[in-house]
């Protein structure tokens, strides 16, 4: 009796097919993207805390300069105008303006890369020193390596984007779109990785 | 609506997937087989987890330690509570119950990311493997399921690396698992299906998964750090190097108490399905059911501290966090009484499902009470770290998760394979299960209470009668498996025949064949826009209306 009981739908649906849904992909990124946000918050919470109740002992040094990170700052905000500057230019279906967008923001944020290796080289202390020097260098390392694979992401759009046969055209451009949501929320991590980690 | 469509053969999407029990095996991107590998492998590695409960309970049958060396013990004891927490409840009442249920619920086909779905599954093996076979390598971690330093940063490192790995892999799959069934509820529902018309579960999932995703992270991070301290030997929590060994505990709770949620929830999910079938009663104050379950995420954020009010956490942390687990069991309380109310006056079949599912409701009061009396400072200074604790939290996840998820297989397993189990094994199953669990920790209670600490292979002699109740208690339940094994077993080829509808259920899932074909509906999902609308007279009964209510009038 029961499999007889349907009822006819009011309209066609057609996301019941295993395709993922392009829509749903933007919101599935959204979603994990504030999971990956938590993990940030932990290292600074973890940070802010050891900063509050854990004085460093006699003699440790963990001393940080400002001009390597605040242009490290301006490359990032810089390569999220880019590629915003390489999303519009392929919604109107301009493939060779796409393509030199993208390739600046990756050569910014491997530029951004490099700046932060050359930090790493000059600071006076190392990973395992003391408490505020390890959480530094894993709150920036953790985010270097979001940097390297948003890097990885782009360069892998520019490929996508080629104007014969690539996947990402004028009407279909989701790991465009994915990949440029993923930047903005590296760079606005960075933001407050700054702030927190330099600033205070 | 129109009752007897023609099934309109939908064009099967040619996908390369295997077919016939083959597919259980593969990386098969059907939720429905994606639902029933969680649960058969978990319930591999409850087996597993419950031999180790075994041996934990042979050690304490005596005051020495005689039956493994104190090394061991530890080791044991580590994979127990891992194993049954992260390999065992979290991916069951998540994982197989709301793959299975979940789209059937929103009117889908499927989950929203089938592919990401299935790779979730895929990591939970791995890992599993990974932590048992470490007992045999290098020997597990010794450190408990909560790796507190400077503990596992003492403890030989091979073992408790292996054991961060392996959790990582289990988060990692948690929060695909949870980002899935965010999207699937809140963007795969079928048109003209409204949240509030969703069954419970649904609900349910969408708290859990807010809290998987919020939550899991944060101990990932954690653990993270936690290995830097064991391999490249930063201090962050290590006090001989100035670091911090109470920011791991905040860090570790900050998930660890949403976890507690994250294994109670689904279940509570499950039982406002079930109860309300049995007894023939629509879910009592489904509104507030819904908003209780936000209630509970949101203060269940907030509330980690009170695991740590011996740490030398500050008055003020501790008057707020008790204040703030005290808040929780309002909700928790709201739900507990509409369950009553859904019982009450209903027609109630005093099947295995329901059984256990009443199981659930005494177990998880008397759990909930103790986590009251927990929170409140001055009393949890004297039974922190002892074996009241170990009561409390095993009436939850056990007398309450671990019901649940058996009360489920009683009432879905008809779904699941279009048999019947064999219900006086089942009703025999629920009485040694009950009776051996209340046997175990019941006495721990009063273990606890004057002092015995948990987590030690040794104890006071004058103990020793107590804990030889207790591990008589284990040895019931251990013995209960045995029927529901043979039943689950048995019942897959000789059970009864079950029919679509056993029950004379309302929810979607039972409205197509049972099993249900691949992609869960001949035709078009069913528009179910009452899901609890059982007991109505037929002379009330509105037949344009699409519900499932005129279903039940008309099979009985
Ligand atoms: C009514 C709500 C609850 C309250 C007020 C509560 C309160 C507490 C408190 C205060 C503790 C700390 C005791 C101590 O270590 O001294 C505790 C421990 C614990 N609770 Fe609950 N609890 C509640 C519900 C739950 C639920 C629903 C679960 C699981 C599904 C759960 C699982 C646990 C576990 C696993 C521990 C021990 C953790 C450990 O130290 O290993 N509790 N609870
Ligand atoms: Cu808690």
């Amino acid at each position: 009796m029961t499999s007889t009981l349907t009822r006819t739908g009011d309209d066609a649906r057609d996301d019941h097919n295993h395709e993922e849904h392009g829509d749903h992909r933007m919101f599935g990124l959204a979603t994990f993207l504030v999971a990956d946000a938590m993990t940030f918050a932990g290292f600074f919470a973890a940070y802010l805390t050891f900063k509050a109740v854990n004085p460093l002992p006699e003699g440790a040094i963990f001393e940080l300069e400002l001009p390597l990170p605040i242009l490290n700052t301006v490359l990032l905000l810089v390569s999220s105008a880019t590629f915003h500057k390489a999303g519009q230019a392929i919604r109107q279906g301009d493939h060779g303006r796409c393509r030199r967008w993208l390739l600046i923001s990756a050569a910014l944020g491997i530029a951004f890369l490099a700046s932060q290796m050359l930090e790493y080289f000059t600071l006076p202390f190392g990973l395992a020193d003391n408490l505020y020097a390890s959480t530094f260098y894993a709150a920036t390392g953790f985010h270097g390596l979001h940097v390297t694979l948003g890097a990885l992401m782009i360069l892998i759009v520019w490929w996508q984007a080629r104007p014969e046969g690539g996947r990402v055209t004028a009407e279909n451009h989701f790991p465009l779109e994915a990949a440029e949501l993923y930047w903005h929320f590296v760079d606005g991590i960075w933001v407050v990785l700054f702030v927190i980690l330099y600033l205070l | 609506m129109t009752v007897a469509t023609p099934p309109d053969i939908q064009s099967a999407a040619p996908r390369l997937q295997p077919s016939g029990w083959i597919r259980y095996f593969s990386f098969s991107v059907d939720h429905k087989v994606i639902g029933l590998q969680y649960l058969v492998c978990g319930f591999a590695f409850y087996l597993v987890g419950g031999a180790l409960a075994g041996a934990i309970r042979t050690e304490l049958a005596s005051p020495v330690s005689d039956f493994m060396a104190r090394d061991v013990y530890n080791q044991v004891l580590t994979l127990h509570g891992t194993v049954m927490i992260f390999l065992w409840i979290v991916p069951v009442v998540n994982g197989a119950f709301g793959n299975y249920l979940i789209p059937f619920y929103v009117g889908a086909r499927d989950m929203a990311f089938p592919r990401l779905n299935a790779v979730a599954f895929w990591l939970i093996p791995p890992a599993g493997l990974m932590l048992i076979s470490s007992y045999f390598l290098t020997g597990a971690a010794q450190s408990g399921w909560t790796a507190y330093p400077p503990l596992s940063i003492t403890t030989p490192a091979a073992g408790q690396i292996i054991w961060i790995l392996s959790v990582l892999l289990l988060g990692g799959s948690s929060i695909f698992g949870g980002i899935n069934f965010i999207a699937t509820i809140l963007k795969l529902r079928r048109p003209g299906l409204k949240l509030m018309q969703l069954p419970m579960y649904c609900w349910a999932m969408l708290g859990t998964s807010i809290l998987v995703v919020l939550s899991t992270p944060v101990l990932a991070g954690t653990l993270v750090l936690l290995s830097f301290d064991i391999v490249a030997h930063t201090g962050f929590f290590n006090p001989g190097m100035g670091g911090n060994v109470v920011v791991y505990q905040h860090l570790f709770w900050f998930y660890s108490h949403p976890a507690v949620y994250i294994m109670v929830l689904p279940a509570f999910g499950l039982v406002s399905e079930i109860l309300p079938v049995h007894a023939r009663k629509p879910l009592f104050g489904y509104v507030t059911m819904v908003y209780s379950i936000m209630a509970i995420v949101g203060l269940g954020l907030i509330v980690w501290a009170h695991h740590m009010f011996t740490s030398g956490t500050p008055p003020w942390m501790r008057l707020f966090f008790t204040i703030a687990t005290a808040f929780i069991a309002v909700p928790t309380g709201i739900k507990f009484f509409n369950w009553l109310a859904t019982l009450w006056g209903g027609r109630i079949n005093l099947n295995s499902a329901m059984l256990f599912s009443c199981g659930f409701i005494v177990n998880f009061v008397l759990g909930g009470i103790t986590g009251v009396a927990l929170a409140q400072v001055p009393f949890d200074i004297h039974v922190h770290d002892t074996y009241f604790v170990v009561a409390h939290f095993h009436y939850i996840v056990f007398g309450g998760s671990v019901f649940v998820v058996f009360a489920s297989v009683y009432h879905w397993y008809p779904k699941f394979t279009g048999r019947m189990l064999n219900e006086g094994l089942g009703r025999f199953h629920c009485a040694l299960t009950f009776i051996g669990f209340n046997l175990c920790f019941g006495p721990q209670h009063w273990l606890g209470l004057n002092g015995m600490p948990r987590r030690v292979a040794e104890y006071d002699p004058q103990f020793t009668l107590i804990n030889q109740i207790s591990s008589v208690g284990a040895l019931l339940m251990a013995v209960s498996t045995l029927p529901f094994l043979w039943n689950v077993v048995q019942s897959a080829f000789s059970g009864r025949i079950a029919g679509d509808n056993p029950w004379n259920a309302l929810t979607p899932e039972w409205l197509t064949s049972s099993p249900p074909p691949v992609e869960n509906w001949v035709g078009e999902a069913p528009l179910v826009e009452e899901p609890y609308g059982y007991g109505v007279p037929i002379d009330q009964l509105d037949l344009a209306a699409a519900s499932g209510r005129d279903l039940w009038s008309s099979g009985k």
